[in-house]
């Protein structure tokens, strides 16, 4: 039986130190198996997006254990983490795509951090994700020459396009329409069932939550809240 | 070009794309690259100059060991020694010929009115085997009374005046009280030191200069026997002549010392090497300003790459792609531009001011080593991109 994506036990996350030392996570414990669509949800401060930071091995864990695809990152070594990157992907809530690169060169950069492979199928990956994901005329634009909606999809093919095993998305779907923010989610849904693809979400679109397996909810840092969809 | 430095770096050339995606701003990197490599060779064009002046008379000379005044600093600037000292030398085992040398400034006056200035040796025209074969041959001719062979590169000297004496013709000009007669030219050229040079017997010389005695030269050329080493026979002369206000040194050790003398303590050779050392710095700043401001515009965009698993030689490997794509660009107009500057100096200033290859070699991988090192000094504001702040 394989590990689960992610294991979270006995998690105390701090900021600053001596008297400015301010606790952001207490004693989290959670298990997510692969596959599957987790919403984080909770008010600004809760402590999600921290809980995002640290499972996608971004922060140093200050308490506990956190184990990404079974290997825990509390103590781990720079090579470990970046190794470990590598197997995630991330969507942020800002596009963040480089502004000298096309939207096909902004996804390539997705692929190439797992080497250089045969370019031209590398290219060929990149054309049917951004195909898929309705932006077969805008292949060669910079993402200048992009509306919002448009970045963000690029964004989104950039960190699907390698097949990661974990997606972590901070509000992806934000800056998108309704049709294409369902899109979106569709092809993560997709992705978790066809791939055992694990996306942990953090987000407050209501038109997301129906769409969730799992709904974990925080305050002031502490889980209130954990319901599986029925 | 993307293409091309896709297929050499084996990934995308994101170094060339950012550049490239501010055009204004990698137009001027490039200019200020480009200037900064002018400055450089500009300074070192000069500094050539007054190397290559410096020992240009060398090249007029043909002997093994020189014996010049200690209080000497170069071949042109110094004191006499007594001509005694060539006669002790001649009895030192090794030593098959010597000979003294008489230098001096003459001034020579144009048509126009104006004067140049005329480095003059004298030398014994008996003894031709001291002088270079291209002067040799001409150099017994010089024993006629008052007779001068003319640098044909003399910085201010009508081209009619050269065209004539080196078709047969003779000149004569009026000099410090007497008349001179150039009766051909040699090829030398003028530098720092004088417009030109001039050679003449000694026993011209010493009309021309009636201040200076025949047993006072300014130097004594020694040769010596082919079976012996020029080290020993210095050895030799050290031992047996006094060496209190005399240096003794091979023509090659001279030669050296004067250039090393000209670059390290005259104001000119610190000047101009400290053109050089401002060029680089000026290439330095502007390189680093570059990309410093590079990698601060693009933290966002390094941090995503740094949460998705690229590493740190991943981001060095772009700033070091920029700073070498800011030297070669700014490298080629610079080169262009002072090859040009060195022909309108040549032609304005008459000093051997030439580009050669060692020298744009030495300016290329210097510039490439600068822009590297801007590069490595811009890489510590990677240390700024945290993709935890991404969320």
């Amino acid at each position: 039986m394989d590990d689960p994506a992610i294991e979270v036990a006995q998690l105390n996350h701090f900021f600053g130190t001596g008297d400015a030392r301010k606790q952001a996570l207490f004693d989290i414990n959670l298990t997510i198996p692969r596959g599957g669509l987790t919403i984080l949800m909770g008010p600004s401060g809760s402590g999600k997006t921290t809980l995002l930071t640290l499972i996608g091995c971004l922060r140093e864990v200050s308490e506990g254990t956190v184990k990404v695809l079974g290997q825990d990152v509390h103590g781990a070594d720079e090579a470990t983490l970046v190794g470990l990157r590598r197997r995630l992907g991330f969507i942020f809530q800002a596009h963040n795509l480089h502004e000298s690169l096309t939207a096909t060169q902004n996804v390539l950069m997705g692929l190439q951090v797992h080497g250089t492979g045969n370019p031209a199928k590398a290219r060929a990956a990149a054309h049917h994700i951004l195909d898929l994901l309705g932006l077969s005329e805008r292949r060669d634009y910079l993402p200048g020459n992009l509306s919002g909606g448009q970045k963000q999809r690029v964004a989104v093919a950039r960190a699907l396009v390698a097949n990661p095993e974990i997606v972590l998305a901070d509000e992806p779907t934000a800056a998108l329409d309704k049709a294409s923010g369902r899109q979106v989610v569709e092809m993560l849904k997709l992705l978790g069932t066809a791939r055992r693809t694990t996306t942990v979400m953090v987000t407050h679109d209501p038109r997301i939550l129906e769409m969730a397996d799992r709904i974990i909810t925080l305050e002031d840092g502490r889980i209130v809240d954990d319901q599986q969809a029925s | 070009m993307s293409k091309l430095l896709t297929l050499l770096f084996g990934r995308l050339p994101i170094g060339w794309l950012q550049l490239t995606h501010s055009r204004g701003r990698f137009i001027a990197a490039v200019a200020g690259v480009a200037f900064a490599n002018l400055l450089v060779f500009m300074q070192l064009g000069i500094m050539g100059a007054l190397n290559s002046s410096t020992i240009a008379p060398y090249e007029m000379l043909n002997a093994d060991i020189i014996l010049s005044s200690e209080d000497g600093n170069t071949l042109t600037d110094g004191g006499h020694i007594p001509r005694a000292r060539m006669f002790q030398a001649l009895g030192v085992s090794g030593v098959a010929d010597a000979t003294p040398i008489f230098i001096g400034n003459l001034p020579f006056t144009l048509d126009d009115g104006s004067s140049v200035s005329l480095l003059s040796f004298g030398m014994d025209v008996a003894k031709p085997g001291f002088a270079t074969s291209s002067i040799a041959q001409s150099l017994a001719s010089l024993s006629l009374e008052n007779t001068v062979l003319l640098d044909e590169g003399t910085r201010g000297m009508p081209a009619s005046v050269i065209k004539d004496l080196t078709s047969g013709g003779q000149l004569n000009f009026e000099t410090g009280g007497n008349t001179l007669t150039a009766i051909g030219t040699m090829a030398v050229g003028g530098g720092f030191l004088a417009d030109g040079m001039m050679i003449m017997s000694d026993q011209t010389f010493l009309r021309a200069f009636p201040s200076r005695s025949s047993r006072a030269p300014n130097h004594i050329l020694i040769r010596t026997n082919d079976a012996v080493s020029v080290d020993a026979v210095v050895a030799r002369l050290q031992a047996a002549l006094p060496t209190s206000n005399l240096r003794i040194q091979s023509m090659q050790g001279s030669a050296a010392n004067d250039l090393a003398y000209m670059s390290t303590e005259r104001p000119t050779g610190i000047i101009f090497g400290f053109g050089v050392f401002m060029g680089i710095l000026v290439g330095l700043v502007i390189v680093y300003q570059v990309l410093s401001t590079d990698v601060a515009d693009h933290l966002r965009e390094y941090a995503t790459f740094k949460a998705m698993g690229y590493g740190q030689p991943f981001f060095l490997g772009i700033v070091f792609e920029e700073a070498i794509i800011l030297a070669v660009f700014g490298f080629i107009p610079g080169f262009i531009v002072s090859v040009g500057l060195y022909a309108g100096l040549v032609s304005v200033t008459g000093l051997p001011v030439e580009m050669d290859t060692s020298r744009a070699i030495l300016v290329f991988f210097g510039t490439l080593t600068a822009c590297s090192l801007s590069g490595a000094i811009a890489t510590r504001r990677l240390a700024n991109a945290d993709p935890a702040d991404l969320f």
